[in-house]
């Protein structure tokens, strides 16, 4: 896989999009963003499912300009793509341990389930145990697994992530393990910050992807000012969480 | 006499008419389908099947077994299908104690399984889920990716040949491929000296009769018995 394409569909009200295509090539990061309820999820959807005109929005996603025969898609997609959707729980009744594991076997993959409770460790200040179950696991403790998960076990040359600022984890370390160099990321955000880490983002309206505009320099300069304020956020939550003052 | 049988199997709410609800509608741009649902005491599927224009009929087996009710009624339902010039009759079960599966050699048979019920299910579920020729998992938004991909490899163990398709039965996300794989299944001439693929459970003892009282002076016919030997002390 070397790039994706999205052809444009209709939006909510039964009209072309504004933008007839957007291809996207490996090592980006790109940001979605747009009112709740303007499409974001499912363009990352049609992503993920690698869409043939058969989704509602009837978009079509090329794989390296070539549209995917449908008896393939699902093991082509389970191959290429990794997805964070919006679930804050596990339902999997089982340890923490244990899945990791399950699930490295269903990729017929060897893994160190400490090396991958590491990283999510890392991005969660709860602490996780390798011998937890699964469904006890908080909602910041389930999405940093399900982050350390798809960036030690799932290792898919496309990563879709649908919000990464819930459940109050270390977006920054959490992007630091999922975009390593070769990765196309897609990322659906309402943050500021986020949005602007992105070199590319598309804005979303009533179903509809209406514009890709690329970051100015104006807005580099601000996502330093941003990445500024985010740390210091971040250093307020940490006091706030130990019961302490802020000022 | 119609050409497919198609039936649907699966624990209760597990989504078998939520995802009849969306493949329906493909199917009878292709076919001339009629739909039969098989319940125990109640059911208002027949009136999401009626609002979708489709000949639909409930069979409500009352005290009888709901899979013995409809192996039973087979006949019958293939004459119905034939009055209303169906090719393609679905069925869908009660889907109870999943010992045994309703399914024909003849029938392609399916069954649904719910995603956020726990990984072990599918081993409770004998041969309603070794023995299909398609599996439907539903509920599949409700689960992360990598959930998903253990489920399915859980089901793939149990049953390697059957077809899997993931499906969101809100949103009718995923139905199509299974409309596609049914539509282009091969269609069967006759169904004349069809038989179960597995047996079903026997159960002919004084309760099945209508006995209400308890205790061993009361059990007569076919009686099973506990284990106690394996029991935790």
């Amino acid at each position: 896989m070397n790039d994706i394409t999205i052809l444009s569909g209709f939006g909510k009200d039964g009209r072309p999009e504004a933008l007839p295509s957007v291809t996207m090539r490996r090592g980006e990061l790109i940001t979605i963003v747009g009112h709740t309820g303007s499409g974001k999820s499912r363009l990352i959807k049609d992503v993920e499912q690698l869409a043939d005109g058969d989704s509602v929005s009837r978009r079509r996603i090329l794989l390296n300009g070539q549209s995917v025969a449908r008896a393939e898609r699902q093991a082509i997609s389970d191959r290429l793509v990794a997805h964070l959707g919006q679930n804050m729980r596990f339902v999997l009744d089982t340890t923490v341990e244990e899945f990791l594991l399950l699930h490295a076997r269903c990729r017929d993959k060897q893994i160190d389930p400490a090396r991958a409770l590491g990283m999510a460790n890392d991005i969660t200040p709860e602490p996780i145990l390798l011998g937890q179950n699964l469904n006890l696991l908080s909602g910041g403790q389930s999405r940093a697994l399900m982050i350390a998960d798809i960036a030690c076990v799932c290792d898919s040359p496309i990563v879709l992530i649908d919000e990464i600022e819930n459940a109050g984890i270390d977006k920054e370390k959490a992007f630091r393990y999922l975009q390593s160099a070769d990765k196309l990321v897609l990322v659906v955000t309402h943050d500021p910050h986020t949005a602007l880490m992105a070199g590319r983002r598309i804005v979303m309206s009533s179903g509809a992807m209406i514009a890709a505009p690329r970051r100015t320099a104006g807005e580099t300069r601000l996502y330093e000012e941003l990445s500024r304020q985010y740390r210091l956020q971040r250093t307020y939550q940490t006091l706030l969480r130990k019961g302490e003052h802020l000022a | 006499m119609p050409k497919r049988i198609l039936l649907f199997s699966g624990a209760s709410a597990c989504g078998k008419t939520a995802v009849l609800r969306w493949l329906l509608p493909l199917l009878s741009g292709r076919t001339h389908p009629c739909v039969c649902k098989i319940d125990c005491l109640h059911s208002d599927d027949a009136a999401v099947y009626g609002r979708l224009g489709l000949p639909c009929v409930t069979g409500l087996s009352g005290d009888i077994c709901p899979d013995h009710f409809l192996v039973s009624n087979l006949p019958e339902l293939f004459a119905w299908a034939d009055n209303r010039q169906c090719d393609t009759l679905v069925i869908e079960t009660a889907g109870l104690c999943h010992r045994c599966s309703p399914a024909t050699q003849r029938m392609i048979a399916g069954c649904v399984l719910d995603c956020t019920a726990s990984c072990k299910t599918p081993d409770k579920l004998g041969p309603m889920l070794t023995q299909a020729d398609f599996i439907v998992l539903t509920k599949i938004d409700m689960v992360s990716q990598a959930e998903l991909e253990i489920i399915s490899w859980n089901i793939r163990r149990l049953n390697p040949s059957a077809v899997l398709f993931r499906v969101d039965g809100l949103v009718g996300y995923g139905v199509d491929l299974l409309a596609d794989w049914l539509l282009e299944s091969e269609v069967c001439r006759s169904f004349e000296g069809d038989t179960l693929r597995h047996t079903m459970p026997s159960g002919i003892c004084s309760y099945c009769v209508g006995e209400t009282r308890v205790g061993a002076a009361f059990q007569q016919g076919i009686i099973g018995k506990i284990d106690f030997g394996e029991a935790n002390p």
